[in-house]
């Protein structure tokens, strides 16, 4: 009866990996013919995941290893919906540079499979399986385009210093087990919060560094530009999201459902990582001239401002963290979708140079990519600084972490000067050739982003503050 | 007590021996032919501990799938293995230090074993009584562990599907021999009679 109990509260990921294996077996009898009704029968299926996602019990099964909250369910939803975005997008992209393919979507839709793994995850174990599934599809994503030279090197760098990342983990895991003698984060807890030993505090160390990898906080960024650049546009507006909000919310559920007492030791080793983010991403994007590769310059300190929230430790700061995760995620959809929309007599649009002069090519695109722009450099009040505002504010509550709020402000000032030159140029100078025609999918999830963005975010955030309040209150933090 | 360390020793012997001529043998096959031989051994040890799981485990992967791929590897491609080891004498000096070091390290242990014994000074033992290793772990890899098993299960399916989308190459322009192809052929298909005037030939 215990694993019946189990089976329902998985519910979503049981759609989603057996919908994989029943589309797998179809795609495979219908060839790269019926990637079409492969990607809509995914899409389903990740719809109808979502759905029940929201609405499934909470609770834990699997003895511990899988839990359900409030915070997973919240962050198991938006990351299905961005599955779905993402591929529509990729039917499109593949569809235009002939190279259909049935498994695209059916990797998506394992690496959102191990993405809820992620976010569920109640013991090590199931963290690391979780990541391995998520990060395994990626790399095989990343390097799609197998023709094309810089995507197979996106691809091998992204599952190389992956397999580092993986290597760093497992080693932190073994030394935590070794000092708690559980795999299990309430286990793991109550030996922590007894004796707190050297050895643990190790094993936590290197576990972080394993994550900050998966989110690309510096030091562990280098592998992020490349990739950006080199992998297929879809697929860099599928990793750039979904992947980086399941982390977050595992490093959240780690250090504070796992280490809840030892938060003096991690919360120093969280602030260094997201000082060193949030500076490496506004420096290092400021001489880029690749659109793809300032964008990863832009994840980079984006994730350093989510992590700020994550060293609060408190349930306002989970709060921020999954509004935060939300608003990047459809700010970095919407400006990925842009950047596949725009090409110039059949060839991608992706320097910065390439943009002179848009607003007097085509109006609705300058607007959008003006609006994304405005709302991933934090001005008021498109969704990018309600995102930032309910980060510094959950920062600025806790005592002594003011500075570091304040260095994040400055860093964000820094990165306005790339923000804003990509607008100086697209509006100011002089323009080039005409755009081909945008496509339809790509223009449109654009401009439902930008609407997100600026409109619809201020109205949703009324009917998302209540909701993510209500989830992270599932940590039970003060 | 003597049977066992008669053992011990026998099979101890033979796997250093066989890893020492991993590294020396002339022959890259022969040396792959050891390798296979200090698994069997160290599997053997294994036994001698009690741990027969971990000596199935070593023969099935590691003697059945990675040795015969390094095996294939090996044969496959065509490496010269007299100019890798050029250079030897230049690298003597820093690999000798590093293995002075782990030497001393392993002497270290060896000895810190000795006196107090292992890990916590616990003697290794069996998780029940009336039960073997194996059944051990089958009892609860499909009840307690079935989600990780299963999500394990997943992480393999997109390896394999990795291996397929990023080598497999459907090649235009091959030949197969199709049966149905070849029977269905009709003779009005294969065969045109043309009545050829004489001095002219036939045209196309």
């Amino acid at each position: 009866m215990d694993l019946n109990l189990g089976l329902n509260l998985a519910l979503p990921e049981l759609i989603i990996a057996v919908g994989a294996l029943v589309i797998l077996v179809f795609g495979a009898f219908r060839g790269d013919k019926g990637m079409t009704s492969v990607s809509a029968l995914c899409g389903v299926v990740l719809i109808a995941a979502a759905y029940f996602a929201a609405f499934v019990g909470h609770g834990t099964a699997f003895s511990g290893s899988f839990v359900i909250d409030g915070v997973a369910a919240f962050a198991k939803v938006f990351i299905y919906i961005a599955g779905v975005f993402v591929i529509v997008l990729g039917q499109g992209y593949f569809d235009r540079v002939g190279n259909r393919r049935f498994e695209f979507p059916i990797l998506i839709l394992l690496a959102t499979l191990g993405m809820s793994m992620m976010v569920s995850a109640g013991d090590l174990i199931a963290l690391y399986i979780g990541i391995e599934l998520q990060s395994l599809a990626l790399y095989v994503l990343a390097a799609f385009r197998r023709d094309d030279p810089k995507g197979s090197e996106a691809g091998l760098k992204y599952f190389v210093l992956g397999a580092l990342s993986s290597g760093l983990l497992l080693y932190g895991a073994s030394l935590v087990y070794g000092f708690t003698g559980s795999m299990n984060f309430n286990d793991i807890a109550v030996a922590a919060a007894a004796n707190q030993q050297t050895g643990l505090i190790f094993g936590l160390v290197f576990l972080i560094c394993g994550l900050a990898f998966k989110i690309s906080a510096a030091p562990f960024h280098m592998w992020t530009p490349d990739v950006y650049e080199g992998a297929p546009t879809p697929v860099v507006a599928f990793a750039a999201g979904a992947p980086k909000f399941a982390a977050l919310v595992l490093i959240a559920r780690v250090l504070m459902g796992g280490f809840e007492d030892s938060i003096e030791q991690w919360r120093q080793v969280i602030l260094a990582i997201s000082v060193m983010s949030f500076i490496v991403g506004g420096l290092g994007g400021l001489m880029q001239k690749n659109i793809k590769r300032l964008m990863a310059y832009s994840s980079i300190a984006n994730m350093g401002y989510a992590l700020l929230a994550i060293a609060a430790g408190t349930e306002y700061g989970v709060q921020a963290l999954l509004l935060f995760s939300v608003l990047y995620m459809v700010d970095t959809l919407g400006m990925f979708a842009v950047q596949m929309s725009l090409s110039r007599k059949g060839q991608p649009v992706e320097n910065v140079s390439d943009l002179t002069g848009m607003s007097k090519i085509s109006m609705p695109t300058t607007i959008v990519i003006t609006i994304l722009m405005l709302s991933l450099l934090g001005m008021p009040p498109l969704g990018g600084f309600w995102g930032k505002y309910y980060i510094f504010g959950s920062a600025l509550a806790v005592e002594g972490l003011w500075p570091f709020a304040a260095l994040g402000l400055a860093a964000s000032v820094l990165s306005a000067f790339y923000y804003l030159r990509i607008l100086k140029v697209m509006w100011f100078d002089a323009p080039t050739d005409e755009l081909d025609k945008a496509p339809a999918e790509a223009k449109w999830i654009a401009y439902g982003a930008a609407a997100f963005a600026f409109p619809i975010a201020m109205l949703a955030l009324h009917w998302l503050d209540p909701l993510a309040q209500m989830a992270a209150s599932s940590f039970g933090l003060k | 007590m003597t049977l066992m360390a008669i053992a011990f020793y026998i099979m101890a012997l033979i796997t250093v021996a066989a890893g020492f001529l991993v590294i020396t043998a002339k022959n890259p096959v022969h040396s792959v032919l050891f390798l296979i031989l200090a698994f069997f051994s160290a599997a053997g040890l294994f036994v001698l501990l009690g741990a027969e799981f971990l000596a199935m485990l070593l023969v099935v992967v590691y003697v059945g799938a990675v040795a015969v791929l390094f095996l294939f590897v090996v044969m496959m491609l065509d490496v010269d293995f007299s100019k890798l080891r050029q250079g030897f004498a230049n690298y003597l000096p820093i690999g000798g230090v590093v293995a002075l070091l782990l030497m001393t390290e392993l002497i270290m242990i060896s000895f810190a074993v000795a006196d107090r014994g292992a890990a916590a000074g616990n003697e290794p033992q069996a998780f029940t009584a009336d039960a073997t290793n194996i059944e051990t772990i089958g009892r609860v890899l499909y009840t307690d562990y079935v989600y990780l098993f299963q999500a394990a299960g997943f992480v393999l399916l997109v390896a394999m599907i990795g291996a397929i989308v990023l080598t497999l190459k459907h090649r235009t322009n091959v030949k197969r021999q199709d049966i149905s192809k070849q029977v269905g052929r009709q003779r009005k298909n294969a065969v045109a009679i043309v009545k050829v005037k004489t001095g002219e030939g036939i045209k196309e």
